[in-house]
């Protein structure tokens, strides 16, 4: 407080370091050309062309991308109706729906994982890629409705009325109004639910069929069998392809 | 009469009525179907029995919840709840100052520094867990530089343990505690806390008696949104936990993919489900009596 900013900003340059430092050490480590990871041994980038020759890996990588691009276009289709619904509806129809469409959001991964397991063995769905995408949309189905929303509650009702009044019709009114006006939400929310789809892992490995081999789940398996540098260049790789797509979402978000 | 243009006007919002219904239906369905359904469907099967190789037998009994009284699963859930308020307090006790700090820059720093809270929570969490495991390990960054400096003469074992949990849990979830105490401190009146200065209360006093008070809801919000993930955690006391530190997450996961246990999977869940709402009702509790507060000042 008072008298005490100097204490106070070491220590909140200290908490963000320990929110970096691990994502950065695995980072420079991947460049180590030491096979014992934590010796440093000079710069190579030897574990990345590892990665890009692993055949697996790309498979993993076509179904990760596979799975957030459909379940992404699952979530927007649903979103975007659902979100413009929510700010036209009656107040108390709202109080009773907003809960359910944000449950997801509160409801530990480890249980939506096995809450839907048990859904696809009771309909006696077998277990694919398709039931890994059902589940992701599940749970990004609200990240896109509070993004989409927050635009939705700044854009001015005045736009639509006049529009209206000029005879448009509520089809004319979404095309020419509010879609391009939503346009930037639509983005960020597409790209993070793209993002959150590309690393989830708990719903995943609860919800793959045999060969739905996702990247989480090939990195996970590559964890339990010991720490190896490809990881670490694995890691370094999902990370900045996340950021990026993070910094990306946040920036249309804002505009 | 009415004029031509209310008569429209009353005819859109009917149709508007009508339109809201469809546009907000495919997401309902969806959302029962793929949320509320699985989760019903959870509570059937905690009710049912196991079939001799696995599988769901549709005979009704409340045998599962009867053995979750066994001694090893109460200790697991106290395990659970113990390592989740660790996690929840420290988790405070290092988001109030950070929050603090953001909340008093300037508008433009503030957007900078929300920014870096945020972004190494939508990174890969598996990942980031695994960052703990090259740190830490015998043979790991800590203890080589740790041993090269001559600091230790043997590595520290803390990997495997419920030390290595706690710390993967803060580290995960911290931002979940920033965020919300940043809102609400940067909401709070600056002339509030310098007239408590004023009347000559110390630090301690100020903090206390003025700042959390004007802060609960956000304090209630940011210890909610970790005490939940931290309960249900799954990967970090996987990854970094030992044979001791297994989590009820860990246990959900054992019944339903190696034990094939389903239905006792399924009370499991039904118990942890319970928890979770509990502190979401803690939580809706502290909102609206933070509101009726604001509402009567």
């Amino acid at each position: 407080m008072r008298n005490q900013g100097g204490w106070l900003r070491s220590f909140s340059v200290l908490g963000l370091a320990f929110l970096y430092l691990p994502i950065a050490v695995l980072m420079v480590f991947s460049l180590n050309a030491s096979r014992l990871s934590a010796t440093w041994q000079g710069v190579s980038w030897q574990w990345y062309e590892m990665l890009w020759r692993d055949e697996a890996l790309r498979t993993a990588t076509g179904n990760s991308l596979l799975v957030a691009g459909i379940s992404t276009v699952i979530v927007l289709l649903l979103g975007v109706p659902a979100a413009m619904g929510l700010e036209r509806i009656r107040s108390r129809w709202r109080g009773f729906l907003e809960p359910i469409f944000l449950l997801p959001l509160v409801i530990p991964e480890v249980m939506m994982g096995v809450a839907l397991l048990m859904l696809f063995v009771v309909l006696q769905m077998p277990l694919s890629l398709a039931t890994v995408m059902i589940g992701h949309a599940a749970f990004n189905l609200p990240v896109a409705i509070v993004i989409i929303r927050a635009r939705l509650q700044k854009l001015d009702p005045r736009l639509l009325e006049a529009a209206y009044d000029l005879g448009a019709t509520p089809w004319q009114g979404f095309r020419r109004i509010t879609l391009p006006l939503l346009f930037p939400a639509l983005l960020g929310a597409m790209l993070l639910t793209f993002t959150i789809s590309l690393d989830d892992f708990i719903v995943t490995f609860f919800v793959a069929g045999p060969g739905a081999t996702t990247l989480p789940l090939k990195v996970y398996s590559m964890i339990k069998s010991g720490v190896s540098p490809e990881i670490n260049a694995l890691s370094a790789v999902l990370v900045m392809a996340s950021m990026g797509l993070v910094g990306l979402s946040l920036l249309f978000q804002r505009r | 009469m009415m004029a031509p243009s209310a008569i429209a006007r009353k005819a859109r919002k009917e149709a508007d009525g009508n339109a809201t219904a469809w546009l907000l239906a495919p997401g309902v369905l969806w959302t029962v179907f793929f949320c509320l359904l699985p989760l019903s469907v959870i509570f059937l099967v905690s009710c049912a029995t196991r079939g001799t190789y696995g599988g769901i037998v549709w005979d009704f009994s409340l045998d599962n919840y009867r053995d979750l009284l066994h001694a090893l699963y109460g200790r697991i859930f106290g395990q659970s709840l113990l390592l989740a308020s660790l996690t929840t307090i420290i988790c405070l006790a290092m988001g109030f100052p950070l929050a603090y700090y953001i909340a008093r820059l300037s508008p433009r720093r503030q957007a900078v520094w929300l920014v870096l809270v945020m972004v190494p929570f939508w990174t890969n969490f598996l990942v980031r867990t695994y960052a703990w495991i090259f740190i830490l390990r015998t043979e790991g960054l800590m203890n080589t530089v740790l041993l090269k400096l001559g600091l230790i003469s043997a590595p520290i074992e803390i990997l495997y343990s419920n030390t290595a949990v706690v710390l993967g849990l803060v580290y995960g979830y911290l931002p979940f505690m920033i965020l919300p105490l940043y809102a609400a401190i940067e909401r709070v009146d600056r002339s509030l806390i310098e007239a408590a200065w004023d009347l000559y209360a110390d630090r301690w006093s100020v903090f206390r008696r003025v700042l959390v008070p004007l802060t609960k809801p956000g304090i209630v919000a940011g210890c909610v949104l970790v005490f939940i993930p931290s309960l249900g955690a799954f990967i970090t006391p996987d990854l970094l936990g030992g044979a001791r530190s297994m989590m009820v997450g860990n246990l959900i996961q054992h019944e339903y993919l190696i034990a094939r246990d389903w239905p006792l999977g399924s009370a499991l869940s039904m118990v942890l489900m319970a928890l979770v709402m509990g502190a979401m009702i803690w939580y809706f509790r502290a909102q609206s009596a933070a509101d009726g507060k604001r509402r009567a000042s």
